[in-house]
């Protein structure tokens, strides 16, 4: 889900890489708030966390690869603000240093796994989980949201591939950046990830969403009231 | 208050764990090139290179062409030397990788997180 150079026009990754700059700016001010300096070795732990887990291709046999991204679980246990920025590090870092996805990508990388997915993620969760009693239903909620929201955010990059040839054609009708348009895009990116990918963000974020219930219930952010003013 | 306690790192039992399941995770992390290798799968959807382009549809996008090469990571593709076709060195490669780029990641997020969160009580 890592968009290369070259596959985005300027139309399109010059717009996003404004909107993931503003979108930063509010979660720095939100960070802020709502978390306290206790917290801050797991915004760490969980940067590096996304890093890693990024670098675990699955495959689809004899097709194409793709992997887990982290947000989901980051979002559900620090607040999605927290998870943008914890994922976007991840991002730019993987970008700069790895060349994993392009430098004039980067703000539509981040906006789809670092501010789309996560918040996506934590509603979805909000919505299904509503309190920390039922275990089963918090597992259940945990792995609905990582499911879907990896789900959503891999037909989200897949529209931005998909409207290169509407936006950017030769005269003969040849791409000039991405070549496949959304009728190839979207099935392609949305069946790996409905069949593998998201499966396996589902059940890191059950797994990682259980254990802290289980073992430090009070850390998380999406079952703290109002979420916001943690004791400190 | 301004002693300056929050530049002090203070690592519970739990985030002792954690830090050690991510160093594990990294040196496994080899089981990303050796599982697509294994199923016989290539390329992410959408992130191959021009060349591989090119034999996919005929062509390379002129202005794909012209972006592509924007940027030259230092540890591209998470190998210090990638025109190596050892699988082992390889996947040594991806492990020091791992642990480079995920120790950079933490630090950079510890020291971002600092800035941001006012002073730690």
């Amino acid at each position: 889900m890592h968009i290369p150079d070259g596959y985005l026009s300027p139309q399109t990754y010059i717009p996003l890489i404004g909107v993931f700059v503003l979108a930063a700016a509010v979660a720095v001010k939100k960070v802020k708030n709502e978390v306290s300096a206790r917290n801050i070795p797991y915004l760490g732990m969980a940067a590096a966390f996304s890093f890693i887990i990024m670098m675990f291709n699955l495959p689809i046999p004899g097709g194409t690869t793709g992997h887990a991204v982290g947000s989901a679980v980051i979002a559900i246990l620090f607040g999605p603000w927290a998870a943008m920025i914890a994922v976007s590090v991840a991002l730019i870092i993987q970008a700069l240093i790895f060349g994993d996805g392009g430098i004039t990508a980067i703000g539509a990388n981040c906006f789809n796994m670092a501010v789309f997915m996560p918040f996506t993620a934590y509603y979805i969760f909000k919505l299904i989980s509503n309190s920390p009693t039922s275990k089963a239903r918090v597992s259940f909620a945990a792995f609905i949201s990582g499911y879907l929201s990896l789900v959503m955010a891999a037909i989200l990059t897949a529209i931005e591939f998909g409207i290169q040839p509407i936006i950017a054609s030769t005269a003969d009708g040849k791409a000039l950046y991405c070549p496949y348009d959304l009728s190839i895009a979207i099935p392609a990116m949305a069946i790996e990830h409905l069949f593998l990918f998201g499966i396996v963000e589902g059940i890191i974020t059950a797994i990682i969403v259980s254990y802290f219930l289980k073992n430090e219930p009070g850390i998380i952010y999406a079952f703290r009231k109002g979420a916001k003013n943690e004791n400190r | 208050m301004l002693s300056g306690r929050g530049l002090r790192m203070k690592i519970d039992k739990l985030q002792k764990q954690i830090l050690i399941v991510l160093l594990l995770l990294c040196l496994i992390t080899p089981i990303g090139i050796l599982l697509p290798m294994f199923f016989n799968a290539g390329d992410a959807w959408g992130e191959w290179s021009a060349r591989t382009l090119k034999e996919l549809v005929g062509y390379v996008p002129s202005g794909l062409a012209k972006y592509s090469d924007v940027w030259k990571a230092p540890l591209s593709d998470y190998s210090i030397n990638g025109a190596d076709t050892s699988v082992v060195h390889q996947s040594g490669y991806y492990i020091v990788s791992g642990i480079i780029g995920a120790t950079v990641t933490y630090v950079v997020m510890l020291i971002i997180s600092r800035l941001i969160v006012r002073n730690g009580k």
